[in-house]
This record gives structure tokens, sequence and C-alpha cells, in this order.
């Protein structure tokens, strides 16, 4: 349909970016420039300036109707059908007040990493209330606030044993009986940093002597194969030689079975999918890491916990941030900084919902599903692996488990054949009577057998020796919200307390808080997409395939590379799944000896984590006075380690935010030492549609679909973050042993180590970039660029007599983000980048990012998603606030009390008792005007960080605390 | 930063005090400063013997984790469980009541003068 009026109605482009083309003018205008073409070619360097592309596999854009219709005829293309698969995805019933109210929810959605805890006290009680139930279930005493999935939290608790035992082995000894993907991540995982995995049978009569050596022990609780088995002394046998024993535990078992602490385990991971979280074809959930007593320091990832604000009430916050690897780089106890908050909040309020007696009903009836069905199949003659089983049960059909498997599916059943002569078949809380008696008739045994589940006592498949006798979710938060409206007020009740982009801007540097749009996130929930297990058959899920080959072209596409690998579940993850592929390709060569990782001291923490879990080690390179790469010192660096460089790691634009013109330089040097490029892409934003990482030099980047391509952070994640390589490198990118397909788009195989437990990492969050992508299409992905671009350097402009801009590019441009540099005010008048960011939740905004990557500074990142009033309001504010802090200076306020200082400020501080302040209480909390009508009220005044590290509490505190 | 000119001083920001055999170490003021709100201590037990130039243990603020480095080879005698039950003694008082380990060291290597240690940090 063509259209003569010039007002597209549809386009989806104009409700993305948030700046029309008149707002364009006036911004120009402010920088000098006639147009967003002529801005751009003095921002970015001729030198790395794209070509045109030539059969663009990228369609025009679509409207937001015929994405949906797209992605509906996608959807049509798949099949669900009842998943009995099991080994760590379970069907789950995700109660609808949690998918409305949370998942659906953009103000849950939307928010990013509580690093800002006064403006983040919802997500942080939700992930406390995570924490408890992890905590309360395993018997442990420290739970974190969630890890990627389950198979990453096994490598992670391998590492952690490592790191803490007192053992010099190297040896680490794994049950045969664990996940099979879990294998094959252990497998890859340890390969690269020196660990010899011992995969062993181990059982009840397991002694020290048949352990060996080792510094831990790994067992899955219960085995992948369903069998209920009493670890307690082997657990017992490992810590005897000093060995640490992590044990991943089934949660929901776990109502039912003794817990691993209770067992002596040192360690407990898993997976919280089966807590209300759809499988979605892999992901994404929250997996889970528990310890004892005296390893909480030892602890990856983030860890919520209790500390009191300036008028000591308790207040949550993120503790041990010093553990983490943009604090402590090549140090770090590990490379993950996203973790599932979504998904880890989803998990937690199924526990909220359904309290200990709920939770304990549907762990009641899954195993009674398991019995019921075992003894049908029994009462036939089949005979079982084991006899005692919580969820899963394995049959003999020796040389008929292909059958079996067929039929069920004919059924409209997914069993698995775990061997040809076993069929696996996992029950959950989604399935029906009517479904184990298709079960039965699966296996073609003559006549159809009814088969009835009794709900009375606990089956005697779970043996009564482990029977759990300890209590869980005794918290009132697990035993009070149980009825809709009330599980209703307290979702709306936590989110009102943070502060999202429903609520306004999160100028955050570095993390590219755009748009998150309906429209992208409309397909999520879709039960084609949610309901498929990561196992199924290629049949049944031909639809997300092809979204996911299509995804991989354009994504090449924009990159300049060959090919895209979307299983990383994290940025994190692709910088690992991208140095194990420098690694593998280096080695195939014949070139082991290249083990050396150059990263400039600009760059983001975690590369420098990631070189180290990559078998690498870290040369810092110097950057000069204008924060670009020293290329003398490049240069030096590459003549002193010739023949042992593996890599380069560079961030481009870089973490300045600064357009580099030698990249191509930087580039060549590499390669013609015989090292590779990686290329970081979390700056990605500044350079869609004008340059591409593969044109200019790079060999492999990841990219953050939670960045450039719109997934939502979700308060702290879920994130994906994709791998994308030259050809050289496909063949080590990361593969998975379950893989419905081996060849990705353009007919690549990746022949790597898997990096994510699933095969296509968090599949059902794919349409929310797809969609994207479709309905800007390459055009428009440019054209946000520019915008963004344009936002940046119009913030910078207007700013910069109030605060310098530290970094600049060609003509004095900024690329997508400006640094501004507080320390001149902070050493005139005593204010603080703190004072600043916790001043601006008064103004109704969320800060920008802080001390990075130079400390004392400020990096804003406004996006093209944001409209030219907001851009001025902020700006407003920050002009305001340097007002106030020359108030400071001049004597006017004493330093320690301020409106800066005692920012932010809460209604309760305005209100109560007498009002003490050299500064009105207008201006406290009314600074502006508008503000009258739209204040968002922090819930609690400065946090006390120091006081949260010294008294270490990451469980839900008593009612009583907060009288 | 504060004039011990008694102690002697590492280029680690350690200072060293000597009573004959055993001498007693902690971080100076500039140390600590840098650091910011110190959390957390990890300290050699007493019994275990130490290396010169070896990290020993850990000092945790809200913001970075700091390395202790033995700065003489000898045998830890006593570690300061006071600091270790209240960390913030580091930063109230890093050349007293925060101070870290007593060590057993009958040689001494070559240790920094205060002078030098002020230079070092350019005050």
């Amino acid at each position: 349909m063509s259209t003569s009026s010039t007002y597209d109605l549809d386009a989806f482009g104009r409700r993305h970016i948030g700046t029309t083309p008149s707002d364009h003018g006036i911004m120009l205008a402010e920088l000098g420039y006639d147009s967003l073409a002529s801005l751009m070619t003095a921002a970015v360097p001729a030198s790395i300036r794209m070509g045109e592309v030539l059969n663009s596999a990228i369609p025009a854009a679509a409207t937001e109707r015929e994405a949906l219709a797209e992605l509906a005829a996608l959807a049509d293309q798949n099949a669900v059908r009842a998943s009995m698969i099991g080994l760590g995805y379970f069907g789950t019933i995700t109660p609808a007040v949690i998918q409305r109210n949370v998942l659906e929810n953009p103000s849950w959605y939307t928010a990013y990493t509580p690093y800002q805890p006064e403006i983040s006290q919802g997500r942080l009680e939700a992930l406390i209330n995570f924490q408890t139930m992890v905590t309360d279930l395993t018997g442990l005493d420290t739970a974190n606030a969630s890890m990627l999935d389950e198979g990453t939290a096994v490598v992670e608790g391998m590492l952690l044993a490592r790191r803490a035992s007192k053992s010099a082995s190297n040896r680490f000894v794994v049950d045969a009986d664990a996940l099979p993907q879990t294998l094959a991540l252990l497998e890859s995982r340890a390969e690269a940093v020196g660990i010899e995995l011992v995969v062993t049978d181990l059982h009840e009569g397991t002694d020290a002597a048949a352990l060996g050596e080792h510094f831990g022990v790994f067992v899955q609780y219960p085995g992948a194969s369903g069998r209920v088995w009493n670890p307690a002394s082997v657990i017992a046998a490992a810590k005897e030689q000093g060995g640490l024993a992590v044990v991943a535990a089934d949660l929901l078992a776990l109502a039912l079975i003794t817990s691993p602490g209770e067992l002596g385990a040192d360690v407990a991971v898993g997976t919280s999918q089966r807590f209300g979280v759809p499988m979605g074809f892999g992901g994404p959930h929250a997996g889970y890491m528990a310890v004892r007593k005296g390893l909480e320091r030892q602890l990856p990832g983030r860890l919520v916990g209790v500390s009191q604000d300036a008028a000591g009430h308790p207040a949550y916050r993120l503790s041990l941030q010093a553990r983490e690897q943009h604090i402590r780089r090549e140090k770090a106890t590990s490379n993950i900084c996203t973790a599932q908050v979504l998904l880890a909040v989803m998990a937690s309020m199924y526990a909220v919902y359904h309290g200990p007696h709920g939770i304990r009903h549907i762990a009641v009836s899954t195993a009674a599903k398991a019995k019921a069905l075992a003894d049908a199949l029994t009462g036939f003659g089949l005979t079982l692996a084991h006899d005692a089983y919580f969820d899963t049960i394995r049959v003999h059909v020796p040389g008929l488990a292909k059958n079996v498997v067929a039929k069920a599916h004919d059924l409209g059943l997914n069993v698995w054949e775990a061997d040809e002569a076993t069929v696996h078949v996992s029950v959950d809380e989604t399935t029906t009577e009517r479904e184990l008696s298709l079960v039965v008739e699966a296996f073609r045994l003559g006549e159809r057998a009814d088969v009835t589940v009794s709900l009375r006592e606990l089956p005697a498949s779970l043996p009564e020796a482990l029977r759990r006798t300890t209590a869980y979710l005794e918290h009132p938060v697990f035993n009070t919200h149980q009825s809709e409206t009330q599980m209703m007020r307290y979702l709306k009740q936590l989110a009102d307390r943070d502060y999202a982009l429903d609520r306004g801007m999160i100028p955050l540097g570095s993390c590219t808080m755009k748009l998150n749009a309906a429209t992208e996130m409309q397909s999520v929930t879709w039960p084609e997409f949610a309901n498929l297990h990561p196992f199924a058959p290629e049949a049944d899920v031909v639809g997300t395939l092809g979204l996911v080959e299509q995804l991989e072209s354009w994504l090449a596409e924009v990159t300049g590379y060959d090919t895209v690998s979307l299983q990383p579940n994290a940025g994190s993850q692709g910088e690992l799944a991208g140095l194990l592929a420098i690694r593998g390709y280096h080695r195939a060569n014949g070139e082991a000896e290249r083990d050396l990782c150059l990263i400039p001291s600009s760059a983001h923490g975690t590369n420098a984590a990631s070189a180290v879990l990559a078998g690498m080690r870290v040369v810092v390179v110097a950057c000069d006075e204008l924060g670009n790469v020293d290329l003398g010192d490049l240069r030096a660096k590459i003549a002193e380690h010739a023949a042992s460089i593996a890599a380069l790691m560079i961030t481009y634009p870089s973490t300045h935010g600064v357009y580099e013109h030698d990249v191509r330089d930087i580039c060549q040097a590499v390669h013609d030492a015989g090292g590779q490029v990686y290329v970081d892409g979390a700056n990605l934003n500044a350079l869609l549609g004008f340059a591409r990482f593969g044109d200019f030099g790079g060999d492999v980047s990841h990219l953050n679909l939670h960045k450039t391509f719109c997934i939502p952070h979700g308060g702290g994640g879920p994130g994906v973050g994709p791998v994308a390589a030259k050809a050289h490198l496909a063949p080590y990118l990361p593969g998975h042993p379950m893989a419905q397909r081996v060849d990705h788009a353009g007919g690549f195989v990746h022949g790597g180590g898997p990096v994510s437990a699933a095969p296509y990492g968090s599949p059902s969050i794919l349409p929310i970039s797809w969609a994207y992508v479709r309905m800007m299409g390459a055009e428009g992905l440019a054209q946000s660029t520019a915008t963004a671009v344009l936002a940046a350097n119009f913030v910078a402009s207007r700013l910069r007599e109030h605060y310098p801009v530290l970094y600049t590019g060609e003509n004095g441009l900024v690329a997508h983000e400006c640094i501004l540099d507080l320390r001149p005010l902070t050493a005139a008048t005593g204010v603080s980048v703190d004072d600043v960011a916790k001043r601006l939740i008064d103004y109704g905004f969320h800060a920008p990012t802080m001390s990075f990557p130079v400390a004392g500074t400020l990096m804003v990142e406004p996006t093209e998603s944001e409209d030219l009033a907001e851009l001025e309001r902020f700006v407003e504010a920050m002009i305001a606030i340097k007002a106030e802090a020359d108030a400071v200076g001049r004597g006017e306020w004493p330093v320690d009390d301020n409106p800066l200082r005692n920012a932010p400020h809460t209604a309760e501080s305005v209100i109560a008792g007498e009002w003490n302040h050299p500064y009105t209480r207008e201006q406290a909390v009314y600074p502006v005007h508008s503000l009258v009508r739209t204040k968002y009220w922090a819930p609690v005044r400065r946090i006390d960080q120091a006081y949260g590290d010294r008294n270490l509490v990451c469980a839900c505190p008593p009612v009583e605390a907060f009288a | 930063m504060s004039e011990n000119t008694d102690l002697q001083y590492t280029a680690e920001h350690e200072w060293v005090l000597v009573d004959g055999d055993t001498v007693t170490i902690g971080i100076t003021d500039y140390a600590a400063e840098k650091l910011g709100d110190i959390v957390y201590v990890d300290l050699p037990s007493a019994g275990t013997s130490v290396t010169e130039g070896t990290v020993v243990g850990e000092i945790e603020s809200t913001k970075s984790v700091g390395e202790l480095f033995a700065p003489v080879n000898g045998e830890v005698v006593e570690a300061n469980q006071a600091v270790i039950d209240s960390p913030e003694l580091v930063n109230s008082d890093p050349f007293g009541e925060g101070w870290l380990l007593k060590i057993t060291a009958p040689e001494l290597p070559k240790l920094l003068s205060h002078a030098e240690y002020r230079a070092l940090v350019g005050e």
C-alpha cells in the first residue's frame, strides 16, 4: 500500500526515536551542523566509514502490525507438545498475576541493575526474597541474586571450589549422573583453565580412596537419570581431603528431600526455572548459587544485602561489590556481570504467591504423578533403572527406545531417548493424568490404561531416610500475599519504590537504556515461543530456528562478520566465547604458546576477567591523556611479547565514548604480530549503519542485545551477548551437543564447546531484537545511531560551560555518550560524584554512570529514544545542581549540610520533626516547580555502603526491623 | 600524612615497626584513605610462615580490594583480632589499633625510611 501522506502513522521508527525532525534542527543548530549526515561525517572518522551493503539480508522496515504478523507466522511453525524431557527444564504454570504484573510490566522489565540502591528498593526486596527462598530450600547460609543458568552455575561452583580449597590438586571429580549439558560445559570450561575433570559413577559407597586427590566434587541431586540417593558419605569423603562439595539440586525436589546444606555441601547450584518461568526453548531463567558460611566472599555475581539509610532505617543494597569484575579485573571471582534479575523476581514471587504449603503441594503432586506413571508401567512388566526417584523415571525397553519416543511424539508428548534401551520421562506441575495415560500408550502395551494420581501421602519412591524434616519459607513474606488482590498490591507496592524507564530517562553511559517497545515484547509470552523445551526435536521448533537464522544473518551483516552465535547469555559470556574461539584457532594452527591478551587500561573490567577464564594472561596497554590506546606502548608491548600474543581486546568506540582515529592501525599491528583482534561491542549503538567491526580489522566481537537491540535490562538481566566472527573462527565458536542443527546462517558450523546450558541460549527473548531490526530496517538502524550521537553531543554542548566534557574526538565531538568531569567541582566545593548522583534523584532522574571509566566523573548516554523535552529537563537539573554546588563552594551552605549531601530526601525527612537545615523544605524536594505534580519520592535516604558490608545480612530481615 | 618517623615503610604502602626479632605491620594512612571505608580484613593465622613480597592477606573496602604483602620473611605470631572484628579500625587508627600482623623476622630486608616513603607518595 502506498500513501501520499508524509505523516506515516504506521512507521515504527518515529515511535522508537524520541526526537522529531524539527527537534533535530534545533539540536543541530546548537552544534553548528546543518544535517544529521554532516554531523556524522564530522564525528565518525572517514577511515572507518562503511561502504554500501550489496544484497542486504535486512528487509525494508515493517510496521508494528506487519512484524507481529510475521512473528505469528513463525510461531505457527513451532509445535507445542507436552514436554516430558526434564533434564533441568520443566513445564511450569506462571501465575497470571505474575505474568501480567512482572513479566509484562515495564516497571519491572525496564529497570536497570540496582547500582543506585535508593531508587531500587522494590526489586532489591524481591531479590532478597529470592536469596531467602534459595537459602531456605538448599539449607545453606548465603545465596546470591541469581546466576545465568544451571550449567554455568556449576562451572562457577567448580571455580569457586578451586579458589577456596586448600588442596593443591587440579582434579575436580564429577558424578557421571550429571545433566548432559552440564557435563559438556564443565569439559570445555575446565580445559581452558587447566582443571582436570574426572567423570565417574559416584554412589553411597564411594570413599576417599576412590575419589583420589581433588579440590572438589560435584554431585547432581537428584541425578540426571532421576535417581534419588544420599550423597552425604561422598560429601564427607571429599571434605576429608580438603575438597569442596558442590551439589546441583532441584529446588522443587528440595521441598521433600533433605537439603544439600544438611548433607554437608559447601555449595549448592541449580535453576529456579520451574518456579513459574516458562522453558522458552532454553531461557532465560534464573540459575542460583548458595554457599555455607565462610564462603560468601567467594560468591560470583550479585549479592543483595541489608544495610541502613541516613535515618537509620533498614535498606537494601548490593553487597560486597568489590569482589566483582569491574573492580578486581583479572583477579575477580568471576567474569559474570549481568544476572537474571527479572526471572529471579518471577521465581521469588512464585514462592511468595504459593507459600511453603503451595510449594510442598506442587512437589508432592509431581512426585505422585511420577509414582503413578511408574506403577502403571511396571504393572505391565516393564522395569525401571531406579526405584528411588522424584519426578523422573528411566524405563528399560531394549532396542525400542526410538520407537517409544516416536510414538509419544505422535501422541503429542516429548519424552527422551536416554540410550537405545532406555526411555527417560519427567513429569511436572503441568502434567495431567491424561498425559500420563498417553505415555503408557506410547510404550505400546496394548490397551490404553488410565493412570490415576493419588495425593494422599508422600509416595514410596521417595526414600524415608532422605525425606526432608526441616521447614522452609517461614518468613512472613512467603505467608502473606496469597490472594490475587494481595499479590497484585505487593507487586505494585514494590514497583512503586523503583525508578525505571517508565518514569523517566536513565542516562547511564555504556548501558544504552533505550526504548523496549511494547510490540517487541509482545511475543515473548506466546506459548509457541515460551513453552518449548531446549532439547525438543527439530520438527517442533522450526519457527524459532528460522527466527534465529534470520537474526544471525542480520547481526552478521550489521557488524561486517561472517557468522554469529546467539548462545552466550550475557556480554561476559560472549567475550569468553570469543576468546575461547581465538584460543581454539591458535591451537589448531599449532600455536598453543599464544596465550597473552593485550587489554587497554581503559577497558571494562570484564574483559580482563574473561581473558583469565579463557586461559589467557593479561598484559595492560597504556592509554594516552585523551583516553585513546597509546599506539607507542602497544607497539612496544607487541615487540616485547610478539610470539605469545593471542589477542588484543579493544572497545570501539572506546569506553571513553570517543571514535578513535587509529583503530585500523591498531588492528593491523596486532595482525602483523600474528594476534587476533577482539572488538568489544558494548558501544555498538554509536556505530550501527556507519561502520562495521569486521571492516576495520575485528576478527571477533560480542554484541549486547540488551543494549543496542532493545532487550530490556529487566532490572539487571536477562541479557543476550551474541558472539560474531570472521569465517576463520567459525569452527571454534560455541557448539552444543544437543543443538537441533549443527549449522548456522550462511552454512557455518560452530564446533567449540558450549558456553550456555541451552544450545541457543535464551531464545524466548530473541523475538525482541528480531522485531527491532525488522521494524527499523537498515536505514532506521542508521537513523537511530545518528540520533543517539546527536543527543549525546547536544547534552555535552549544553552542559560544557557547567561541567568540563572530558574526552572528545575529531571536531570536538563525542560519540553516543559523554563524560562530565566533576573533579574540578569536587576540588572547589567538596561536593562529590555521589552527592550529585543522589541529588539527581530529588530532581526525578536516575544518575548517569558513576566513576566509570574515570573516577570522579559521570558518563551520560541519552540514547535515541529520549525526546527533546526530557533531554532539556535533564540539562536543567544538571545546571541547577551545579548552582547548588557553587553555593556550597561559596560557603552559603556547609559542606556537610546542604541539599546535595543530604540527598535523596524522603517525604518523611522533610515533614517529620523540626527542620534544622540551612535550606528550605521546598528546596529539598521541589527544586524545580514541575516536580510538584510529577515527583518521584525515594523510599529511603542515602544508604550506608560500609555498614552493609561490615554487617553482612543477605536474607529477609524480620518484619519488626521496619517498624 | 602523619609524622611516624620511627617506622619503616614499603612501596606497597605498609609500615613496619621493629621490636627485637618481632615486627608489627600495618598499612599507612595514605593507603587506608585511598581504599576508603574498609569493611573486611583477611589475615593469615598465627603459625603461618610468610615470604617477603608475596600476598598474605586482603583488605577490602566498599570500592576495592587491596592485597597485603608480607614485607619480611618470617612466621606470623599474631593477627590482630580487633581489626578482624572491626575493620574500620584500619581507617580510624592505621598506625595504632589498626595494626594487622606481628611476625617473627630474624632478618630484615631493605625498607624505606619515612622520608623515602613520603617522597614515593608525593607528600
